[in-house]
């Protein structure tokens, strides 16, 4: 009996560390509870298959999300562009999956584009930590990049963008990307509709627990030490440049992953993925959640994007028009209010309302709240 | 002269006029965001919306400004004053911003950019919201130069590169010879002291803020003519080339302004003739992320160093 429970306390001790939030008992029930739900979702009777599609949609986009959380809630890096790998994954998935429609060849083309996206991160990563390109400027970098994937992809209408049988479609974009699918030869899962929804799911909480463990681990350390203070971490012998780089490329194959997950979830990719609006989406996401937590970033991810499907119906005298104008307030609003995010705040009550602080916050903590205003 | 020759200059000239046209674009788009950034720390993500707001203002007042809840609108007014109206709309909203939200991001560079790139959303999609898909166009005054086989517009090749340097001229006289030019510049080096000096610090703010918002008024005001269908996501054109320009041209506004338009417009003139828009769009771009990596402080950055350098030397 001590052995099981020694073996969980292994588990936590690895999913658990200052620079997470939820390191309780608490958390896990309440973790465990939603993941139960949302697994309970497409059950239940009043859920519509929309719903479940949407709701799986969602799912491939909180990778972007948890990719921005790494790179710049994390490591203090923040880019704009991380739709560039989101994209360039999506498109490399639906050239390869085309061309090569079997099973194996959706399977490849799953892992080939995630290696597109993380390559091309480590590429611009590469370029600009080791060129010593800093702060606003690695910001523009990445939009910049954006902005030319998307005037670039927005000119590819003729036929002389075809690669073999995928046509990239300029403005239209590429149509008839396969569905997503894992197997060898004969042996094959395929994944749409409520299968895709599960497939999701399952990847999504697997990738958050990693990304725990990671973040807790000494890497993840050291990228903390990155972003609250990058001379001085350089001082202590780290190097920094690795540091983010390796940062940047795990930030850039998980974009990469919602990528796929995006194209494959549609069928369907087109330029404005590279767009301005689009870039603007996982900031938002992150920001409102709060950039230094995981959870954050997913549950912000869902409940935006459920609000912007909720809106596009138009709510009361409200037309679809006005979501945009709704997640921009937000996002003012977030930075001006409470610039940390949702999840800090929620920890800070609910560590008040439980009587003191709970093990293992007090780190996370300290970084949020300026000193002055705890004083006063 | 030979007909070889002939066509030569032809072509030569069409790039000046191409060049002429871009550097004026990228001045003009680039001025009001430098000011801002250079001289209070803060990149506004929204300063796209803020030059879209002057080109509604002035075409509204061209058109005729419709009168809320009522089926009527204000009688239209000439262009150069319609200008004024949109300029003078810019500054109000400036001014707005920042005493409802600017004022609470000094000093958090990238909550900044954060919170402008939302504010930027909203007011794009308000104007949506309250004038629809489109505006009517304004038609481009001063008519067209042709030479040999090409035209160029003259309000855009030739009078508006005018307006830009004038401006720039302008500006310098503005902090260097002028009361106001001398506190807002020793705020921006250390509040603390032009504090204690007995400089009203949060009015040079405000002020910085209005003249960097009148500028994007300007540049609306200036285009809004130029730019055929008056859409509400005008403004990421400007913004994007703004945004490279003055991260390019680095920390200081006229001088960097001044360099990193004639630089990148120079890039984009040969390309853009030779290959067309798409292609000098992307030339702009892709020399743009390159001058960064090489010179990480931008171009002003990089002169100043070197100029620190020599003087450590002697």
């Amino acid at each position: 009996m001590s052995g099981g429970l020694g073996a969980i306390d292994r588990v936590r001790n690895r999913l658990e560390g200052p620079n997470t939030y939820g390191n309780s008992g608490l958390f896990w029930a309440v973790f465990a509870i939603a993941v139960l739900a949302l697994a309970a979702y497409p059950l239940s009777p009043t859920t519509s298959p929309f719903d479940v599609l949407t709701t799986t949609q969602y799912f491939g986009l909180a990778f972007l999300a948890l990719s921005l959380s790494i790179v710049w809630g994390y490591t203090g890096v923040l880019s704009f562009g991380q739709v560039a790998f989101f994209g360039v994954a999506a498109y490399t998935f639906g050239v390869i999956g085309i061309n090569f429609s079997s099973a194996t060849g959706v399977t490849a083309a799953f892992f080939g584009a995630v290696v597109v996206g993380a390559a091309f991160a480590a590429l611009l990563g590469y370029f600009m930590f080791y060129g010593g390109v800093r702060d606003v400027y690695v910001t523009i970098i990445t939009l910049v990049v954006a902005m030319v994937l998307n005037t670039f992809m927005a000119q590819t209408a003729g036929s002389e963008w075809t690669i073999g049988e995928a046509a990239l479609g300029g403005f239209n974009g590429m149509t008839n990307i396969p569905d997503l699918a894992f197997g060898v030869g004969d042996t094959a899962f395929v994944f749409d509709g409520v299968g895709l929804y599960y497939a999701l799911l399952v990847l999504l909480v697997a990738t958050y627990l990693a990304l725990r463990v990671l973040v807790n681990s000494q890497f993840g350390m050291t990228m903390v030490a990155v972003r609250e203070d990058e001379d001085r971490t350089a001082t202590f012998g780290y190097n920094v440049p690795f540091v983010k780089l390796v940062s940047f490329t795990i930030g850039g194959a998980l974009a990469a992953a919602g990528g796929v997950f995006y194209a494959s979830w549609g069928n369907f990719i087109d330029p404005t993925v590279f767009g301005i609006l689009f870039a603007a989406l996982p900031v938002v996401w992150v920001s409102v959640g709060g950039r230094e937590s995981l959870i954050g970033a997913v549950g912000a991810t869902l409940v935006i994007e459920r609000m912007r499907t909720g809106l596009t119906d138009g709510v009361g005298p409200l037309g679809p028009e006005w979501a945009f104008v709704i997640v921009g307030g937000l996002l003012m609003t977030v930075i001006l209010v409470m610039p940390g995010g949702i999840v800090p705040l929620i920890d800070r009550v609910v560590a008040d309302r439980l009587g003191g602080r709970l093990p293992g916050l007090a780190g996370s903590e300290t970084s949020e709240s300026s000193p002055k205003e705890d004083t006063a | 002269m030979s007909l070889l020759a002939t066509a030569g200059v032809y072509r030569g000239l069409a790039v000046l006029f191409q060049f002429l046209d871009s550097f004026a674009f990228l001045v003009l788009a680039t001025v009001g965001l430098a000011i801002i950034f250079g001289m209070m720390g803060v990149i506004n993500l929204a300063h796209g919306e803020f030059i879209l707001v002057g080109v509604y203002g002035t075409a509204l007042a061209f058109h005729g400004m419709p009168i809320p809840f009522a089926d009527a609108a204000l009688p239209g007014l000439p262009l150069p004053i319609a200008m004024v109206v949109g300029v003078l709309i810019t500054v109000v909203f400036g001014v707005i911003i920042e005493r409802t939200i600017i004022r609470h991001l000094y000093d958090r560079l990238l909550d900044s950019m954060v919170a402008t790139w939302g504010l930027g959303l909203v007011v794009a999609q308000l104007l949506l919201i309250s004038f629809g898909s489109s505006l009517d166009s304004i038609s481009t005054p001063m008519g067209n130069v042709a030479y040999g086989p090409f035209t160029s517009g003259v309000y855009r090749s030739v009078f508006l590169p005018v307006v830009s340097v004038l401006l720039l001229g302008a500006l310098y006289l503005l902090f260097t010879r002028t009361e106001f030019g001398v506190k807002a510049r020793a705020t921006i080096e250390d509040p603390e002291t032009a504090r204690a000096m007995g400089v009203d610090t949060d009015r040079m703010y405000v002020m910085t803020f209005a003249l960097g918002s009148g500028l994007a008024g300007l540049t609306g005001a200036l285009y809004a003519p130029a730019l055929g269908a008056i859409t509400p996501d005008r403004g990421s054109i400007f913004l994007v080339e703004a945004f490279v320009a003055v991260v390019v041209g680095g920390p200081s506004v006229i001088v960097g302004t001044l360099s990193a338009a004639g630089l990148l417009g120079f890039f984009n003139a040969i390309v853009t003739s030779q290959y067309g828009t798409f292609a000098g769009l992307m030339a702009m771009l892709l020399v743009a992320i390159v001058l960064l990596r090489l010179l990480p402080d931008g171009i002003t950055g990089y002169v100043e160093k070197v100029r620190q350098r020599r003087r450590a030397e002697q």
